[in-house]
């Protein structure tokens, strides 16, 4: 049987915002999925901030990308029902705090599967993108389970630093940075699902 | 099996760089993407249900009233989510933004010299039923200019934002309208490959047209996926 044709992607555009992020954006509309993923008033001693920029060519950080993290909770599971403290998908536009960061509120999930290190999987759309790209977001903290991971080891291992997210402040809570650079030296190692 | 149905069809998106559409020179990976194992993608994901959505949400010429109707060409649209097989996607999330008839979005950034309609938010959503059919009710978006080369114009287009079962099946497009003129002059639709362009210009459907109401535009989407199986949905 001959299969159907993919609908092609297109660019999110640079007016998604009242659309997919209206809350963040204060549009009256609500927001299906936000920046905000852990409940931090149920869990604090497990809430984490996984925050970062994403540069262009020439290291302007962009004021228009939005990013949408998908991961499963500390028990390896996905979650959508928001009353249980913890919802698998956040998303944030760049254009609305300072330095034009997304910043997301959650937990370090469990591994998703045996042998894998934990990841919290990113998706970038933006002006300028006309197909959204996959990146992997670990954690410097499990040096060995990332040096096992089965999607780490398909990348080079010079470039397997632009997967992993530095732990720049340890208290009141705990801060992870992870920049994204679209092209140039550092170029962030995208996957293809 | 075969092991390639659950790819993203690099034949069918556009590139990463399209140099006609000047901001991807300098926003788009220029290293290749990394390729996962089919065993290793993830095969499950959240899934956003009926719960996700309030009653007005697909009905965009409601759902932004103030103190009149909107303004412009009433429009409905309706469509399948499909898999490549052509089985339906039930319970699949569609979110939509657009401009008004005028071509101009709420957007705090559109600064386009064309008039907002007090009426007329712009984005609303809905969840595929068990045959896998979205429909919206809407005004026809129109054109408006953009800086990407002179006399530069968008073509007529609603925005999707379009879940399936897993995160493979994410997909981001624009839906167009037939016969539209702009087509031939814009890059972003350009960019598409040319076997591939067709699939996101939607129909005038008559069926659909609701008589003395709305005029109906079909557009169904294919997402990539495997064949599902009744072991694969529990």
């Amino acid at each position: 049987m001959n299969k159907l044709g993919q609908t092609p992607s297109q660019t999110v555009g640079p007016y998604f915002a009242y659309g997919l992020t209206p809350e963040q954006y204060k549009f009256d509309h609500t927001s299906l999925a936000t920046p905000v993923l852990l409940d931090a008033r149920k869990n604090s001693q497990d809430a984490i901030i996984l925050r970062g920029k994403v540069c262009d060519l020439h290291g302007e950080a962009v004021d228009d990308a939005m990013i949408e993290i998908w991961q499963v909770d500390q028990e390896g599971k996905f979650q959508i029902k928001p009353h249980q403290g913890f919802f698998s998908i956040g998303r944030m536009g760049t254009g609305t705090i300072e330095g034009n960061l997304f910043e997301f509120t959650t937990c370090i999930p469990a591994a998703e599967k045996p042998g894998q290190a934990p990841a919290i999987h990113m998706i970038v759309f933006m002006r300028g993108l006309l197909s959204h790209v996959y990146t992997r977001v670990y954690f410097e903290d499990f040096k060995e389970l990332n040096q096992e991971d089965p999607y780490l080891k398909l990348v080079a291992e010079e470039r397997r630093s632009t997967l992993i997210a530095q732990k720049v402040q340890e208290s009141p809570v705990t801060i992870y940075e992870f920049n994204l650079h679209m092209q140039g030296e550092n170029e962030t190692v995208f996957f293809d699902y | 099996m075969d092991t390639t149905q659950n790819q993203r069809d690099w034949t069918s998106h556009p590139p990463l760089i399209a140099p006609g559409y000047k901001s991807t020179i300098f926003r788009g990976p220029s290293q290749n993407l990394i390729t996962v194992p089919e065993l290793m993608k993830p095969s499950s994901g959240p899934i956003f249900g009926l719960e996700s959505v309030a009653p007005l949400d697909h009905d965009l010429t409601k759902n932004g009233i103030k103190n009149g109707e909107p303004l412009g060409e009433r429009i409905v649209v309706s469509g399948r989510v499909l898999n490549q097989h052509g089985q339906p996607l039930k319970n699949t999330l569609i979110e939509v933004w657009q401009a008004n008839a005028a071509g101009r979005y709420v957007h705090k950034r559109d600064q386009h010299h064309a008039p907002l309609d007090p009426n007329f938010f712009g984005a609303g959503r809905c969840v595929t039923n068990e045959e896998g059919i979205f429909k919206f009710y809407t005004i026809k978006p129109g054109a408006y200019p953009w800086g990407n080369h002179p006399n530069a114009w968008r073509p007529n287009h609603i925005h999707f934002s379009v879940f399936g079962p897993n995160i493979g099946t994410r997909l981001v497009t624009q839906m167009y309208f037939p016969g539209d003129p702009l087509l031939d002059y814009d890059p972003i639709y350009l960019a598409v490959p040319e076997k591939a362009r067709e699939r996101l210009i939607s129909s005038f459907d008559l069926g659909l047209t609701e008589e003395g109401f709305a005029l109906g535009y079909q557009f169904d989407i294919v997402l990539r996926g495997h064949h599902s199986t009744p072991f694969e949905n529990e």
